[in-house]
């Protein structure tokens, strides 16, 4: 733990707390924009959100405390990776969580916390969007640990600083097979685990396409508050570990003030783009039947899998 | 893909602009500071209504600009959207979606027949309009309301 990474992690748990519901509210914009309609505006999500922290939650009957305690243990795992992940600063508040399997295992963690409270429910809806959630999850976790391990495997490391440290040393690595095979195989996992379209669509109303909704249907007031807070956290931390391990200029290296200050903009202004891109994306594609799904996601496993033997492969002697 | 581009830049904007605020506004709406998540119970309408909400929600009149969305489940809502006269077989799951809705909760009635039962008063079917069987906070008249008139009527609630 040093000065860098302390204030690196303040600096990235006040943006990906306080930005990531603006970035969904640009996001949504963008997608009115281009339907035509005017849009609520970027401030959307903050004021659904205050509104909902005020309301009362609501816990159905026959619910245990599993239902009751995953939104904050959604939360509280998204928080942890939003700290410790390179985002703002190469350098990590907890150097050792900072692992790739370690963050991976603790988004994996709220995911299979929320399916719990879904099945908790006994609500037909629940427990379906539990069962889908958990066939999806199955098939994205081994993609986004092979996709970043195939990154790791020339570092030496599974650190994830180290990996955006040592892709800042040797920039032609962005555009090697390794980085580009993993890079795709990444950016259709981050679409299926952030349940946006063509796996699921997060503005349905139709509980039998639901994924992610369909488990969260019984939350109310701060409960949802909560959820939804997380589930936007989740996002923004997904899009910053995309763009800061395949393009990770701007990231701040040093404990100066224009250092930190150019790794602010650059994660805002990187995460931003990318949340743009994936929501101007949407407006193109048709939600994919569910039993196509697997294909897409099994097709994404194959190129982190080339990715990794490729970077076995094509090592370059040190 | 590319003739879809090349229609979203040809048809541009579609939504007309936006009409003055409503000049009395609830007193609830400050406690739902400018976000309302509405959920719509039919009770036994003729789908007239529907037609009219879905055309409020879509580009056109697009009410979502003033911070009202249509959500799934009871429990994500602030308000219900009633419509048509309440059937003898809709009353209680009407009764029910109030009651799952979280406190502070509120109801748009929309239309004549939720208002005064319309054209289906004294009908064999029809237990009552919709302020016998939950209290009411916010009423939409016409047969069917204009989407300009339901989204005025939110707007009241969403207090933009």
């Amino acid at each position: 733990m040093n000065a860098l990474g302390v204030i690196g992690g303040v600096l990235q748990f006040v943006l990906v707390v306080a930005g990531s519901p603006f970035l969904v509210g640009v996001m949504r914009q963008v997608r009115a924009r281009l339907e035509g309609r005017a849009g609520a505006g970027i401030g959307q999500p903050w004021r659904d959100l205050r509104k909902l922290l005020r309301k009362e939650s609501i816990t159905p009957r026959g619910t245990s405390e599993v239902f009751r305690i995953a939104p904050l243990v959604l939360v509280a795992t998204t928080v942890v990776v939003a700290i410790v992940a390179p985002f703002v600063t190469t350098a990590s508040a907890v150097d050792s969580v900072a692992d790739l399997f370690a963050v991976v295992a603790l988004l994996a963690l709220g995911t299979v916390a929320l399916a719990l409270a879904g099945l908790d429910t006994g609500t037909a809806f629940g427990g379906m969007g539990a069962s889908r959630e958990m066939t999806i999850i199955a098939l994205v976790e081994p993609t986004l640990l092979v996709s970043i391990f195939a990154l790791s495997v020339r570092v030496g490391s599974t650190n994830l600083g180290a990996i955006v440290t040592s892709t800042l040393q040797d920039p032609a690595r962005v555009i090697s097979p390794v980085s580009l095979l993993a890079a795709v195989a990444l950016v259709v996992v981050i679409i299926a685990e952030t349940g946006r379209l063509p796996v699921d669509n997060p503005s349905t109303h139709l509980e039998l396409t639901m994924v992610h909704e369909a488990m969260i249907l019984e939350y109310a007031g701060r409960d949802l508050g909560l959820v939804e807070w997380a589930s936007a956290m989740r996002l923004t931390a997904f899009l910053g570990l995309l763009a800061n391990l395949f393009v990770p200029w701007g990231i701040a290296t040093a404990a100066t003030p224009v250092a930190l200050l150019a790794g602010v903009a650059a994660f805002v202004i990187k995460v931003v783009l990318l949340g743009v891109l994936l929501s101007a994306g949407e407006v193109f594609l048709a939600k994919l039947r569910l039993f196509r799904v697997p294909e897409l996601l099994a097709g994404s496993f194959l190129l982190s899998l080339l990715a990794v033997t490729a970077s076995f492969f094509l090592a370059q002697p040190h | 893909m590319l003739s879809l581009w090349r229609k979203i830049r040809r048809t541009g904007r579609v939504a007309e602009p936006a009409p003055s605020q409503p000049s009395e506004e609830l007193s609830v709406a400050a406690e739902l500071g400018g976000s309302v998540q509405i959920r719509h119970v039919d009770a036994g309408s003729c789908n007239g209504c529907e037609v009219e909400i879905g055309s409020a929600f879509g580009p056109v009149y697009d009410a979502e600009r003033y911070g009202a969305r249509l959500v799934a489940s009871p429990r994500h809502a602030d308000a219900l959207l009633v419509t048509g006269p309440v059937t003898r077989n809709m009353a209680e799951p009407l009764r029910r979606t109030y009651e799952a809705l979280p406190e502070p909760k509120f109801v748009v009635a929309v239309g004549d027949c939720a208002r005064n039962c319309g054209v289906f008063a004294e009908a064999y079917g029809v237990t009552g309009a919709v302020r016998d069987v939950v209290p009411v906070d916010v009423e939409i008249a016409g047969c069917p309301p204009r989407p300009e008139e339901i989204v005025e009527g939110l707007r009241k609630l969403t207090g933009r």
